[in-house]
């Protein structure tokens, strides 16, 4: 929709052009958030498409994301055979409600800043162990797992005027097993709950992500695949007031399925 | 800044904050439309650089340099897009308004992706079609028949304005610019029950670009209802157009007429109001409890009966003596069902546009469903003479009730009146669902007796309505509630209590079903359960019990009464349900034990118009050229009485569609018509279109006999001549030598809403639920439906498609949700899903073998009532799934997961 209120548009091509930040100004990546509400109090809209950043960088450390990468472009993108987990990507790009025709506009970084629990792209770098490296307006950049960054409903730890520069997911974290389970309450829906296991091949340990369900990222470790009764207790620990109430399902439904699709993740990774 | 918009490059400068949804409207391109402007419902889409966007989500200034294609730039050098050939085939759309982005959608899909439909085409919602005759579109499947002379009636024909609709030329309300036009926005309360104590708003004035704030001092001091029936009484004066007190969140406390959208909104952010806050009531029981806050103590005059205790009406009647049937019953049944508040979801919001002509009268534009009654509405509230004002729709999106209201006419015609210039006021979709109107959420409390061998004894009802913050329609919907939802049954002995309460929730209104929505769940859920607890099969149980022909139509009510069945299909419907459901035909059950499996159906029997007041007028007349010139004054909106009505002129003419002209839906054009709501498209107004047509046959014939000497009764027309005997007259030639007798060429019926014949609907499911999880699978759909003589078979075939996806959409998942403050938490389609292609199976459809006796050819009702028994047929499936019965609606697995846990 039309944001009145902006006056102003900056198109900088580096990071550094970007001056003056100030309440009432908002970072433009697909805008396809921005643009869906109204936005009274912002006036300033500052482009990060003009920044250029590549989007995705593989090495043999990993794949970098950049923030501003258009979700198509990550569920494009071919991975080398070894990332055996990389079907992830591909799976949660369809766990949007949008449309496709979102992914052409709405990129990684803006999902995850958005830290919506049902955000997949959330769901996908918390779940491949990723980090994520905030540009602060003043000094270091700082990095820290993604599971850290999101903190509640649509809250996370970026300060104002803050940037998120990139997610990285590490190779050992893309060449693991995985499952993934996802309910939602209309066919192709927002997501009720979006659970993901990972298991290394090397060493056993056995990773639970839960997403969509809970407020924030929720992710159990455990050393070798665990019992049933485990990843109860594991799940048990989230109190129900840390699961989400909304028109997408209600937090007691959030919560049983939670259980019901962990075991099967447990189960399917025993295997 | 350079721009390329379907192949016409040019340079402009959007506003910083402008999307490419506005700004390509902006330039003319008025294919690109709005459903949702927040990305959800793809109405908007267009191509950037060949890729599909939501064009509303899509900064202006990024698009520079790039190309962009819209609907209208889709054709080229005249020649349809193959996808726009296959939409106008398939007549993959009713009222059109989501054509253009579904159409951008489609054509932009590789083979690969068509191959995926559900998931590629969610990002477009339709609310009209049910998605089955799009699906036939994307699948080269074409259903349009050729309008040949004598056969129009029972034949496929397209919409006269498809072509429009698929190259995005057809006008819908917003589609339009007038010079000096000037934009209204306005503030709205953001508490459920309020006084007004102080509206300052100078600042407002200030701001530049800013014409005329309007509060409640501004307003005309007379209380009128915003609901539309040809009988205002009907429903409670309790609305002004601007109030001192707020009754619901999102009521509107003050409006603003500017230069443009954007100086409207901050304007309205300039107004500072003190209000004293009140308590507010939200649940209808309480409502009526001593103490409860008030929201409306009018006088009688206002015809509310007892503001005191927030009842807008009390209905009780009787039938018979039901205490006695229920001492006479071997078994009772009893229930309590819970219906939601379902948002209409038209996908063109409330619009319209007011301005001024030279001669002083007033001119309305407008995205009504009864524009006769918003004229004399807009006449008594500002006084002014009714031959003054002019009301009139272009092409409607969508209505499904929601715009027999009047909710936007009457601001946009003060600020007219106050600036002299044309003012426009389009809904956001967000305004749709906090301050258009919604379906009544009603609590029915059932009680059903019955003899060992299933006879019924007695049934009754209690119903308490949720009319919201105002009454309209609360009291014809909570009649109807009480007796359409049982004149099906044969039975002695009915009773029915009911009240429309007020509570601080946004108004409920009219929506498709009408209040038997609600109450028939009720009644085919307690049916259900009657027969399990008589060891009957419920198709057993309802065919000891339902009407048979010759059977008066009766409910509660005491007294005569001039419903009608004009004709009988309802056997033949169970007959096709039935046979459906034993076939083995569908899905089969998901593999696993979790997965359990059950059928159940329900029945329907519908009054094909209202008793309140319903009357059309039809004038038709013979041209010099040899067609025909029709126009009443029934609106259309996707319910396609547009084509029907030609069809119906051109089989009494025996002629073909092609050569009827036909206005409607415009108050200076057009003789007087109810308005299109209540299922009367068909059954009123096509009635006096067949009943004029026959007298215009009658006079041609009679002055061809007289021309040529051949007895009249060996005259007959034949498409665009009537053949005399052995010498055949062209039309033509006969309107150039009756310059005498022209006026016998020009004639005018009236058709009036009685009697009022009934029509008849049996929906059945075969479903499989996941014990655990709550997932409710559909894995086949049937539909019976008597509409009589089906007049357009493929029209009809998607209006029970549409109206059946809706039912499935507000039985499964829809549900406006407010929390304890009366605010609504979902006002947007990413929170409030309405049914996505993926979410809707293929019904299969059957229609009866009927001629109904009142109705025009012999058809009726067929868009409105297939709503009606899908709830309470999913109820029943469930039910027979589960052994458990579930009594409050949506059934989204969240609701229904404990209930079912209890199995294991």
């Amino acid at each position: 929709m039309d944001l009145n209120t902006i006056t102003e548009i900056q198109r900088p091509s580096r990071v550094e052009d970007v001056k003056d930040w100030h309440a009432g100004c908002a970072y433009l990546a697909g805008g396809t958030w921005l643009f869906s509400e109204l936005q009274v109090n912002t006036h300033t809209l500052i482009d990060l498409e003009t920044l250029k950043w590549p989007s995705l960088t593989a090495t043999a450390a990993g794949l970098e994301i950049a923030a501003t990468c258009r979700v198509i472009e990550l569920e494009k993108f071919a991975a080398p055979a070894a990332w055996i987990a990389a079907p992830l990507l591909s799976e949660c790009c369809h766990s949007f409600l949008a449309s496709f025709k979102i992914w052409n506009e709405a990129t990684v970084g803006g999902n995850i800043i958005m830290s919506l629990p049902a955000g997949p792209m959330t769901s996908l770098t918390t779940a491949l162990e990723g980090e994520i490296t905030l540009w602060p307006r003043s000094g270091d950049p700082r990095t820290m797992p993604v599971v850290e960054f999101v903190t509640g409903n649509n809250k996370n730890v970026l300060k104002p005027g803050e940037l998120v520069r990139s997610i990285f997911l590490p190779g050992h974290a893309l060449k693991k097993k995985h499952a993934f389970r996802r309910f939602t309450l209309t066919h192709l829906g927002r997501s009720e709950t979006l659970i993901i296991g990972t298991r290394c091949p090397e060493h056993g340990e056995f990773i639970l992500t839960i997403t969509a369900s809970t407020l924030r990222p929720m992710q159990f470790h455990f050393e070798g695949v665990p019992t049933a009764a485990e990843v109860r207790a594991a799940i048990d620990g989230i109190p129900l007031d840390q699961y989400l109430a909304d028109t997408h399902g209600s937090p007691e439904h959030r919560q049983h399925l939670t259980y019901h699709f962990s075991e099967q993740i447990r189960q399917e990774l025993s295997a | 800044m350079s721009y390329t918009i379907n192949g016409k490059s040019f340079d402009a400068e959007p506003r910083p904050g402008q999307c490419l949804r506005t700004f390509a409207r902006d330039l003319g391109w008025f294919g690109v439309k709005k459903g949702c402007d927040a990305g959800d419902c793809g109405a908007c889409t267009v191509w950037l650089d060949g890729k599909p966007v939501h064009s509303c989500l899509v900064p202006a200034f990024r698009a520079e340099g790039r190309e962009v294609t819209t609907i209208e730039g889709l054709a080229c050098d005249g020649c349809l897009h193959p996808m726009q050939q296959s939409f106008l085939d398939a007549q993959a759309f009713q009222c059109g308004f989501c054509a253009a982005g579904m159409i951008m959608t489609s054509a932009s899909l590789s083979d690969e992706q068509k191959k995926d439909l559900p998931f590629h085409l969610k990002g477009n919602l339709c609310r009209c079609t049910g998605y089955h005759a799009i699906e036939d579109a994307l699948n080269g499947v074409a259903s349009v028949e050729e309008d040949r002379p004598g056969h129009a009636c029972g034949s496929s024909l397209q919409n006269p304005v498809a072509h429009d609709i698929v190259v995005g030329t057809a006008r819908y309300t917003a589609d339009v610019k007038m010079e000096g036009m000037l934009h209204l926005k306005v503030l709205r309360s953001p508490h459920a029950h309020a006084n007004i104590l102080a509206i300052r708003t100078e600042k407002a004035r200030a701001l530049p670009g800013v014409h005329a704030v309007f509060t409640h001092e501004d307003v005309p001091e007379r209380p009128y209802t915003s609901a539309l029936h040809d009988d205002y009484r009907v429903d409670p004066d309790d609305t002004f157009v601007l109030d001192d007190v707020v009754r619901h969140v999102g009521q509107r406390v003050a409006a603003v007429v500017a230069d443009s959208e954007g100086i409207a909104e901050e304007a309205c952010r300039f107004i500072e109001v003190d209000y004293e806050i009140l308590p507010a009531v939200f649940d209808p029981e309480k409502a009526m409890l001593p103490g409860a806050p008030i929201l409306h103590n009018k006088e009688f005059t206002s015809r509310i009966q007892h503001g005191n205790r927030n009842i807008f009406l009390k209905i009780d009647s009787e039938y018979g003596n039901v205490e006695a049937g229920f001492a006479e019953a071997d078994v009772i049944v009893e229930g309590t069902y819970e219906s939601n508040k379902v948002s209409h979801a038209h996908l063109e919001t409330h619009v319209a546009v007011a301005s001024l002509s030279d001669d002083g009268r007033l001119h309305v534009r407008s995205s009504s469903q009864a524009p006769f009654q918003a004229k004399s509405k807009l006449s008594y509230l500002f006084g002014i003479p009714l031959e003054h004002v002019h009301v009139y729709t272009e092409r409607v999106g969508g209505g499904f009730g929601g715009k027999q209201e009047m909710l936007c006419e009457e601001l946009c015609v003060l600020g007219t009146l106050k600036t002299g210039r044309p003012v426009k006021w389009e809904f956001t979709r967000e305004e749709e669902f906090i301050a258009g109107v919604s379906r009544h959420p009603m609590t029915t409390q059932i009680k059903v007796g019955a003899k060992n061998d299933g006879t019924l004894t007695a049934i009754q009802l209690r119903v308490v309505s949720n009319t919201g913050a105002y009454g309209n329609h609360g009291g014809e919907t909570l009649a109807a509630s009480l007796s359409q939802s049982l004149q099906i049954y044969r039975c002695d002995n009915m009773q029915g209590t009911g009240y429309a309460v007020y509570t601080n929730i946004p108004p409920s209104g009219a929506f498709r079903g009408y209040g038997s929505s609600q109450t028939v769940f009720a009644v085919e859920s307690a049916m259900g359960d009657l027969a399990r607890k008589l060891g009957m099969n419920l198709m057993e149980l309802q065919r000891k019990n339902v009407v048979v022909p010759g059977d008066a139509v009766h409910s509660i009510w005491e007294g005569p009464s001039d419903a009608e069945m004009g004709s009988y299909g309802l056997d033949q419907c169970m007959d096709f349900v039935e046979e459906a459901l034993v076939s083995g035909r569908g899905e089969t059950k998901p593999e696993g034990d979790e997965w359990l499996e059950g059928k159940g159906h329900a029945v329907h029997m519908h009054d094909c118009i209202p008793p309140t007041e319903q009357r059309s007028e039809a004038h038709i007349n013979l041209r010099e050229d040899g067609t025909y010139y029709l126009t009443n004054g029934f609106a259309e909106m996707g319910n396609g009485t547009i084509t029907s009505m030609r069809q119906v002129a051109a089989s009494v003419l025996n002629t073909t569609a092609s050569r009827i002209e036909l206005v409607n839906a415009d108050t200076d054009k057009t003789p007087y018509d109810s308005g299109t709501f209540s299922s009367v498209g068909t059954s009123v107004s096509c009635k006096s279109v067949s009943m004029a047509a026959e007298i215009l046959k009658e006079n041609i014939l009679r002055l061809a006999s007289g021309l040529t000497g051949a007895p009249p009764d060996q005259c007959k027309l034949v498409d665009d001549s009537v053949v005399c005997g052995s010498r055949t007259v062209p039309l033509t030639e006969l309107f150039a030598s009756v310059s005498d007798a022209r006026h016998k060429l020009h004639v005018m019926r009236k058709a009036y809403g009685s009697p009022r014949t009934t029509c008849f609907n049996v929906h059945g499911f075969r479903i499989a639920v996941n014990k655990i999880t709550g997932e409710i699978c559909i894995l086949q759909s049937v539909h019976a439906a008597d509409a009589g003589t089906i007049l357009n078979p493929m029209q009809c075939r998607g209006q029970v498609e549409g109206a059946v996806a809706q039912g499935i959409g507000s039985s499964l998942f829809e549900r406006m949700v407010f929390d304890a403050n009366g605010k609504m938490v979902n006002p947007a389609f990413r929170n409030y899903r309405i049914s996505a292609f993926a979410d809707i199976p293929r019904t299969e459809i059957f229609f009866a073998d009927t001629y109904d006796a009142y109705g025009p050819l012999g058809a009726k009702s067929a868009g409105e009532t297939p709503i009606i028994p899908v709830a309470p047929a999913l109820s029943n499936a469930l039910e027979d799934a589960t052994g458990l019965r579930f009594d409050s609606l949506p059934f989204s697995a969240d609701r229904i997961f404990a209930k079912l846990a209890t199995l294991s």
